[in-house]
């Protein structure tokens, strides 16, 4: 204890400086350790959530990705193909009118739009009440069927309010919605709120999902109009240039 | 004093939670269930023990007025390794405890042992007293995580035991339930413990 250093501005500092040294060098060293791991722990969490809401695939969706912008947001679609064959679309929605907090679902889409299935990714619900939207957790009357929530999207095909002007018109579908609100899914006991920010959810990943077909349609279009102006832009600038000299 | 008696009254005698009342935040946060409340306490206990040596190992070369920054940035390295680790390995856990875990940087049980015991002692009692006060906290955790999830939903360690037709009482696995339930066992404890006022 006697050999205790004393403390003056350069003991102090060189301390300081020395211990966050080594921490940072202990901590980059177990970053790159665990880095792969970690990647791969949510992979797995993904892909097991993939090969439930989507038919047989045998590529990888998550390398096959697209991203769709939905607000501020950026919604990322996984692409299931058998066969080199789209057999449906997968996309990561969220929801940020939970009753804690954001909360992400993966809902998978048939090609022809139909809702193949739909999986709660992860959640701060509360639980005993609003984490009944996992599949585990969830239950039917009867108390046999324990995914009861999650499999009554199964077979709904959004239907869109299409007198709506274009940019509203995939704002939200008719029929998913909990019944309190006059749609066609029954919401869970003692957690209205949960139960219909999950349908706030499925109905961002509908809307995403109908965009995706828009843009197959306009894309090409699109494009042509602004090579075509890029083209007359350079040729404005060139003639200007000359007729400077 | 006995190597002994410094494991143990980590666990009896000062026992962090229900005696000294320290990191009530983790305490009372992540015992939604048993499981969750052995795991935050293991977390713990290795950030404890880790923390306590190290602070021990170099407390002669750290000047006085600023050991207190140096055993923080000690201990959330020490967080952060438990934090990558249980992200990589167990994410099903980490999940669980989520915020929690960073925020054992801020446990007056780690800091409190390194300025109370670790700063003042030789390295092997240091490592045994973070090793009782961390098991201290892992039982107490788990206890309380036990009672919550028993009564809240009649589970215990996944395990579920029938008490319930359908749900518990839910009240218990929320955050008053928490209180509640930390209540009355420190309400027993004290009754188990002290002798009776003369």
């Amino acid at each position: 204890m006697a050999s205790k250093m004393k403390s003056t501005l350069l003991t102090m500092s060189l301390t300081l400086l020395l211990i966050t040294g080594i921490a940072s060098a202990l901590l980059a060293y177990v970053y790159t350790l665990t880095k792969d791991p970690i990647t791969q722990a949510e992979n797995q969490k993904k892909e097991q959530a993939l090969s439930l809401v989507l038919p047989k695939f045998d590529n990888s969706p998550l390398e096959d990705t697209v991203k769709i912008a939905s607000g501020v947001d950026t919604l990322i679609c996984y692409i299931g193909k058998n066969n080199n064959e789209i057999v449906g679309i997968a996309v990561e929605s969220f929801t940020d009118e939970g009753f804690s907090g954001r909360f992400s679902v993966m809902v998978g889409f048939l090609p022809d739009g139909t809702i193949y299935n739909t999986m709660i990714l992860e959640h701060k619900e509360t639980p005993g009440l609003g984490d009944k939207m996992e599949n585990e957790k969830s239950m039917s009357i009867s108390g046999s069927d324990t995914t009861w929530w999650s499999k009554q999207f199964i077979g709904k095909k959004p239907e869109f309010n299409t007198s709506e002007s274009d940019g509203k018109k995939y704002a939200e579908p008719i029929n998913i919605k909990v019944s309190k609100d006059g749609g066609e899914i029954d919401a869970i006991t003692a957690a209205t709120i949960s139960s219909r920010a999950y349908c706030n959810a499925v109905n961002r990943a509908c809307a995403t999902y109908f965009k995706i077909g828009e843009l197959k349609g306009k894309s090409g279009g699109k494009a042509h109009y602004v090579l075509i102006l890029f083209l007359a832009l350079g040729l404005f600038i060139f003639i200007f240039k000359k007729l400077n000299k | 004093m006995s190597k002994l008696k410094i494991l143990s009254k980590g666990f009896i005698k000062e026992n962090p939670v229900f005696v000294m009342l320290l990191g009530m935040c983790p305490a009372l946060g992540t015992t939604t269930s048993a499981e969750n409340g052995i795991g935050m306490g293991l977390a713990t206990l290795f950030v404890l023990v880790m923390s306590n040596i190290v602070v021990s190992l170099v407390k002669n070369f750290i000047p006085d007025k600023v050991r207190i920054p140096s055993y923080i940035v000690i201990i959330a390295t020490f967080v952060t390794i438990v934090d990558l680790v249980l992200h990589a390995y167990v994410p099903d856990l980490y999940k669980a405890l989520g915020l929690f875990i960073p925020l054992i940087v801020v446990n007056c049980v780690v800091l409190g042992r390194a300025e109370a015991f670790a700063s003042k002692n030789n390295v092997l009692d240091s490592a045994i007293d973070g090793l009782g006060m961390g098991i201290g906290f892992t039982f107490a955790l788990t206890l309380l995580g036990a009672v919550r999830e028993i009564i809240g939903s009649g589970r215990v360690f996944g395990v579920n035991l029938h008490l319930y037709q359908s749900d518990g009482m839910l009240v218990f696995i929320l955050a008053p339930g928490a209180f509640i339930a930390l209540g009355f066992i420190i309400a027993i404890v004290n009754k188990l413990s002290k002798k009776p006022a003369q």
